[in-house]
């Protein structure tokens, strides 16, 4: 059974632990981390793929900061912006990847990542009617708001508070997309 | 002003830690038989979830991140809390015998209480949104969040140990006996709860 | 015991949810579907086997005051080469599974079984009890995925068997509390005849 303690192997054995732990770590770290860097690439190409037209080589990963809150974008040249834009949704933080064409008509949107209840504001990644209406809407002639606060997005039913996080999002990427046009 | 408060309401009540993230719930259906050991742990689990998230929160700022090293978060932040409920159950018995018989007992079983990695490692990790725009915590955030998380612990347990208190005086059917009937219990609870979401 | 007891004792006699009532928070956490429920539980499983294994190995060297703290380290090692693999090769579990991956370290499965068994037990006894364990707690959170996606989506590992939504309670947080509440009295009312 275990050997009997005392301060000289209590501390050697930790030491060694230790060590030998750092050591396994650090060689599975040095295998994976290209795998991981590749995975999580794929993972932003596939959504910009999915808010933008077909388009070649890496876009490039930027931030700018608007109105105080720093966001990230990417820049596709010939397709518009993919910008990631979180707000507070119903049930904590929704995020959304908007496709901003360079004529600023919004392409699609994709939902990065939710905590909205199932089979309610979760909707707002599978229901159809709600995520197509955004396709190819103009921010400048149709106001981004749910029609209960006067805007033109039809809400998801019993849902208005995601729909209203929605929209806000993707009003939020708009005004990245003109700070970005001013800029240019 | 307002997002503390915010940060307060969301992770005592809306995202209640036990409830609604299903952190700690060993403890949980563990040492509720009793209202008096359920408000002793509650308060040994507030003062080392505090005291850990906030440790583990500068060390991951101040040396994790600067050395590239935030894939060590688990080992790391585990034997941080290890060390830190050993360090407090040996202050506390020097320092205030009387908060150490009180809380003393819990401590060991502390550090696997998976409540306190798990606030832990949600303030480095997670985006929050109080107010307006998602961001990470800061130091000042990170520590209302844990403390406020922490208390949310103590209310569940403390409703949860009066209501198993009443319930072990009840004839339940022999296979409802201990533990089944306190999970659907706390089921029901969990239901009760849920009507918060959405305030913040 | 058999060889072939240790393997099966996890399902029944010593299951770790039902009888043991060890590792709830990812019990009821990640058992929203059958499948999130499965790849929970091999994740769990690849971390006990291989943790048993070093732990039975190393056992009889380390000196009985520091065991907690080196069995800690081991299996936050093992942890985290896990996080790192499904960081790489399957994203979208790791997405999925989120924070309670890397709160194996403190299931208290991993932690008990290295205490009661893999520190006083060979090599192979403990990987056979860490395959054992493994399968039980699998089993159960499948089960417990299984009955939560049927009543909650109306679907079956992923293929929809009702159109629309099922009972979304237990999706959520109450139905993880109550299906494994009522799976428990079922067990026990079939264990004790």
């Amino acid at each position: 059974m275990a050997a009997k303690s005392n301060l000289k192997n209590m501390a050697l054995s930790l030491t060694l632990v230790c060590l030998v732990c750092s050591a396994v770590l650090g060689c599975v770290y040095a295998v994976t981390s290209g795998p991981i860097k590749d995975a999580e690439i794929a993972k932003t190409n596939a959504s910009i793929a999915r808010v933008l037209p077909a388009f070649e080589g890496q876009p490039s990963a930027e931030t700018v900061e608007v109105d105080g809150n720093m966001f990230n974008y990417y820049r596709v040249p010939g397709a518009g912006y993919a910008v990631i834009s979180t707000v507070g949704g119903f049930g904590g933080p929704l995020s959304l990847m908007v496709g901003i064409g360079e004529d600023g008509i919004i392409c699609n949107t994709v939902v990065l990542s939710h905590s909205e209840t199932p089979g309610l504001g979760a909707k707002c990644q599978t229901e159809a009617s709600f995520i197509d209406q955004f396709k190819g809407w103009d921010p400048a002639a149709k106001r981004l708001a749910v029609t209960k606060d006067g805007g033109d997005v039809d809400a998801i039913t019993a849902s208005t508070i995601t729909s209203r996080a929605y929209s806000a999002a993707i009003a939020n990427a708009y005004n990245v997309y003109l700070k970005l046009r001013e800029n240019e | 002003m307002t997002e503390y408060l915010l940060i307060i309401v969301s992770a005592i009540f809306v995202n209640n830690i036990v409830l609604a993230q299903f952190l700690g719930v060993c403890p949980f259906l563990g040492v509720s038989n009793k209202l008096s050991t359920a408000t002793g742990m509650s308060g040994a689990v507030c003062f080392v979830i505090t005291l850990a998230t906030v440790v583990t929160y500068l060390i991951n700022k101040y040396f994790l991140v600067p050395l590239g090293l935030t894939f060590l978060q688990t080992i790391a932040f585990i034997l941080v809390i290890a060390a830190l409920v050993q360090i407090v159950e040996i202050v506390l018995k020097k320092i205030s015998p009387s908060l150490y018989q009180a809380l003393g007992i819990f401590l060991p079983l502390i550090t696997t209480n998976c409540a306190v990695l798990g606030v832990a490692l949600n303030v480095v990790t997670k985006e929050f949104t109080f107010g307006d725009a998602a961001h990470m915590l800061n130091l000042g955030e990170a520590t209302v969040y844990a403390l406020a998380t922490s208390l949310g612990y103590g209310l569940a347990m403390v409703l949860f140990a009066g209501m198993r208190e009443q319930l072990a005086m009840n004839d339940v059917p022999k296979s409802f006996k201990g533990l089944p009937i306190a999970l659907i219990t706390v089921g029901i609870m969990a239901m009760a709860f849920l009507g918060f979401s959405g305030i913040v | 015991m058999s060889k072939f007891g240790l393997i099966t004792k996890g399902l029944l006699k010593e299951n770790p949810t039902f009888v043991l009532v060890l590792g709830m928070c990812p019990t009821l956490a990640t058992t929203t579907s059958a499948m999130n429920g499965l790849e929970m539980g091999l994740a769990t499983m690849f971390v006990l086997i291989l943790s048993n294994i070093v732990i039975s190995l190393i056992a009889p060297v380390v000196p009985d005051k520091v065991h907690i703290p080196v069995y800690i380290v081991v299996i936050a090692t093992f942890v985290t080469v896990l996080q790192l693999l499904m960081q790489a090769f399957v994203p979208q579990v790791y997405e999925t599974l989120g924070l309670f991956i890397p709160l194996i370290v403190v299931n208290c499965i991993v932690l008990g079984r290295a205490e009661a068994f893999a520190c006083k037990n060979s090599v192979g006894d403990s990987a056979l009890d860490g395959i054992g364990i493994g399968l039980g707690f699998t089993l159960s959170l499948t089960v417990i995925g299984i009955v939560r996606e049927i009543l909650g989506s109306g679907s079956l590992f992923g293929w929809k068997f009702i159109s629309g939504d099922g009972i979304l309670a237990f999706v959520m947080a109450p139905g993880a509390f109550l299906v494994l509440g009522y799976l428990m009295v079922l067990f026990n009312k079939l264990a004790k005849r």
